[in-house]
């Protein structure tokens, strides 16, 4: 199979509006061929609008497209795969219980009435060849670690004959190693000319190691742009988020005390599907101590957060807090001061039809302050407290009583993180609390978790992004496929062993 | 007849292995039919309501055209007919295809028992069958290998539909819809048209399966015809993992199951004849609980299945 060279590609002042926001605003860039262009920005700053508009997913307001030199009009993806355009998203698009070959079979450019599997096998092993990686074709998608879904996903793309690849976020679900690997053979191919990539980013990390181009979009406008290695660190942070620098984190204070005040003991539990997700995990955490719990999403993390958070029932084992057992009931959460800030947080932590201040009250609706005869709510008492929280969280609202579900995703989490640490902490349970959110954000967030770890309690953070685990732990563990299989301490942490256990090849 | 010979205990195992290659009929055309509209992603639970509806006017077009094939024809088009209306309400935003298919079950019997009436008194020509039980002398032999033409059907069509999902287009798409139709909506096809082609082929072989009871066992329109096979031909499915070869085994241990009763009376043993009866039954409920076991729950099913989110 003969890699074709790959066409520039340009957009010409693209403006796209949903309702009345304008998601893209005049967006001009030329992505030249053979390049690795990076689309640097926060969330919301108009990357995949961008990406969807060039790619036909969505019909731009004004502005025009060009390929190679040439005047185009794409309104569906299928007249952007003619064009050579390709798209690798967030979200695999593989079907899990089909083999690597029924995949590759599926993407093409169409499917015989019958399939003939063995001319198949010989033309799909011929164009493997040629290919800088390879998959067993056979092996069942199900099966496949993230990184090698994503590489299935890069292959369908170029079995297509697509030159000008634009890959979504794709090391969200990759460990650092497979990341690595996999933007390396990109940037490669782009070095020989095959190829045209566009990477949709937020990880100044991705940028600085692979992109020779880079332009970053704020607010759906072009806040930058040229080459890589000419923009400095700060220069970039700078464009993604209008202001030099964010917050400095919080300062770690006072040492792990000794003793344990969560303990988990032997615990193991089923997912939904029956399968064993979580199996005898031990593990103990000291007052004033951060345990990182790093791990590839899908290992059993997310059934281990619901079992301490009383969501699901342990098969076996236990949970202790402050030396006697934790049933997760609402009365001993609140005796033993257990919180909780879940991923999901408006599915996991909230009650999405009730009221922002409803919500900051699930903790303590029924406590003495709050109620009048033990019976009856003291609706004020509960406004008060909401305009305290919202105030000091700087949680935007349209007021205390708007509906918690038309909040902004960081909003949501900020009203949780009101709730969970407002009151005085000793277990804290977090899982990837960082998610979506912009940079300010993110820091204020951390820095409300070292808080609360210098403040002296327990805290449990589970987080699938490895530099979030790095800076917050005091000490790292790695679960993989439900059991924890390596255990660091921060001092002493090296990334590349960290993720070689991610990946299971301990 | 030249007398019985005493079979004993031999003769029961023979009545069962007959009743299996009889009774299995419908089961294994409604299995068959909900094993495509599984794999579509969607779940039809109106197949006893089409399963009657099939009966019904399979064996009113027999009565009035006097051919039974075209009977069996009608009942797949009526199946098809009501499988239609299916895929296009759960086509609609916030649908949930369970309480549909519950409504449909209703709607399906209850329109078989109006439409039905006149076809209680006459009689329909009956659907053929061979006998592959000529060469043996004994007549319980030649009784249990008295195989019926549409059981054939369903046979031909156990190996044509597995080779079919997975070497053909249409397999491929039916099975990508069902189990991830974000990858089904990226590669260009339309789910909803799928899955609602998938609901009326799977209400086509429900239909079919219909026309059995009417047109060849017990051979009657009658209110009382169908004693839910419709109904557990769903757990039949799950049962056999959304498989078409292993439809046509759960299928005959299920035929064989609902010919107990009649089998154990060959050998003189009538007390607790509707004991027996409820074989079939029993059976359903055992495999319903060991299939919802959460310890094996459903591997293999596919994922867009609204019982498996």
């Amino acid at each position: 199979m003969s890699l074709n060279p790959p066409a520039a590609v340009e957009a010409a002042g693209i403006t796209k509006r949903f309702g009345a926001l304008a998601a893209l605003d005049g967006v001009s860039v030329r992505f030249a061929p053979g390049s690795f262009h990076a689309l640097l920005g926060e969330n919301g700053a108009g990357k995949s609008t961008l990406a969807k508009c060039i790619m036909g997913y969505y019909r731009a307001d004004a502005g025009e497209l060009f390929i190679g030199g040439r005047k185009r009009t794409v309104t569906n993806p299928r007249q952007a795969h003619r064009l050579g355009l390709g798209m690798v998203y967030q979200h695999f698009t593989l079907v899990p219980n089909m083999t690597v070959m029924e995949n590759l079979v599926l993407g093409g450019e169409r499917l015989p009435a019958v399939i003939d599997w063995r001319a198949e096998r010989t033309r799909l092993e011929e164009f493997l060849a040629a290919m800088p990686f390879r998959l067993g074709l056979d092996r069942r998608v199900a099966g496949l670690a993230a990184g090698e879904k994503q590489k299935l996903e890069i292959l369908k793309q170029l079995l297509l004959g697509h030159r000008f690849l634009i890959l979504d976020e794709p090391t969200s679900v990759l460990t650092p190693s497979e990341a690595t690997e996999i933007l390396g053979l990109m940037r490669r191919m782009t070095d020989e000319g095959k190829l045209t990539v566009v990477l949709i980013t937020h990880k100044l990390r991705e940028v600085e190691e692979f992109a020779r181009e880079v332009t970053v979009l704020r607010g759906g406008r072009v806040a930058g742009h040229g080459p890589a290695g000419d923009l400095s660190h700060g220069e970039l942070v700078r464009m993604m988020i209008g202001r030099e620098e964010v917050s400095p984190p919080a300062a770690r204070a006072g040492g792990v005390r000794t003793g344990a005040v969560l303990e988990l003991r032997g615990l193991t539990a089923s997912s939904d599907r029956g399968v064993t997700a979580v199996r005898g995990v031990s593990l103990a955490v000291g007052a004033g101590e951060i345990v990182g719990v790093a791990g590839v999403s899908g290992n059993g993390q997310t059934e281990l957060v619901e079992v301490l958070a009383g969501q699901r029932q342990e098969e076996s084992g236990s949970i202790h807090v402050a030396g006697g057992p934790y049933l997760r009931t609402r009365e001993e959460t609140r005796k033993k001061r257990v919180f909780l800030l879940p991923e999901e947080p408006l599915r996991n932590g909230c009650v999405r039809s009730m009221t922002v201040a409803e919500n900051l009250a699930i903790r303590n609706f029924d406590a003495p302050e709050n109620t009048r005869w033990r019976w009856f709510l003291r609706r004020r008492a509960i406004l008060r407290q909401a305009q305290d929280l919202i105030g000091r969280y700087g949680i935007k609202t349209q007021g205390p009583n708007a509906r918690i579900e038309i909040l902004s995703g960081g909003n949501v989490q900020r009203t949780v993180l009101a709730r969970e640490l407002s009151a005085e902490v000793s277990v804290l349970i977090a899982q990837n609390p960082c998610t979506g959110l912009d940079l300010q954000a993110v820091a204020e967030i951390r820095n409300q978790i070292i808080m609360v770890r210098n403040a002296g309690a327990a805290v449990l953070l589970l987080s699938e992004d490895l530099d979030e685990i790095l800076e917050l732990s005091d000490r790292i563990v790695v679960m993989f496929e439900g059991r924890l299989v390596y255990e660091t301490l921060r001092g002493e942490a090296d990334v590349q062993v960290i993720g070689r256990h991610m990946a299971g090849r301990g | 007849m030249d007398g019985n010979f005493d079979l004993g205990w031999w003769g029961v195992w023979i009545a069962i292995a007959g009743g299996a290659l009889r009774v299995s009929t419908p089961y294994l055309f409604v299995s068959l039919g909900e094993t495509l509209t599984e794999k579509s992603g969607r779940v039809n639970l109106g197949l006893e309501g089409i399963l009657v509806m099939g009966a019904m006017s399979g064996y009113g077009v027999a009565v009035l055209t006097g051919e039974p094939w075209l009977g069996v024809l009608a009942a797949g088009l009526a199946g098809a007919a009501l499988g239609l209306l299916h895929g296009l309400i759960c086509n609609l935003p916030r649908v949930n295809d369970v309480a549909v298919g519950i409504s449909l079950f209703i709607f399906g019997t209850g329109l078989a028992f109006f439409l039905g009436k006149p076809f209680i008194q006459p009689t329909a020509p009956r659907l053929p069958h061979l006998e592959l039980g000529a060469w043996s002398s004994l007549p319980q032999l030649r009784a249990a290998l008295e195989v019926n033409a549409l059981f054939l059907v369903g046979l031909a069509l156990v190996p044509l539909l597995n080779w079919g999902l997975r070497n053909t287009k249409w397999g491929m798409i039916l099975r990508t819809v069902g189990d991830s139709s974000d990858a089904a909506r990226a590669l260009g096809y339309n789910v909803h048209r799928v899955r609602t082609l998938a609901t009326m082929a799977g209400g086509f072989l429900s239909g079919v399966g219909g026309s059995f009871l009417s047109l060849y066992y017990p051979g009657t329109w009658n209110e009382g015809l169908s004693s839910g096979q419709g109904l557990m031909a769903v757990t039949l499915v799950i049962f056999a993992r959304w498989n078409p070869v292993h439809c046509l085994y759960v299928a005959l241990l299920f035929g064989g199951a609902t010919a107990l009763g009649p089998a154990l009376q060959t050998v003189g043993i009538t007390s607790n004849y509707y004991l027996y009866g409820a074989a079939p039954y029993a059976l359903t409920l055992a495999l319903l609980v060991y299939s919802s076991s959460t310890r094996h729950a459903l591997a293999g099913a596919p994922s867009e299945l609204s019982i498996n989110r």
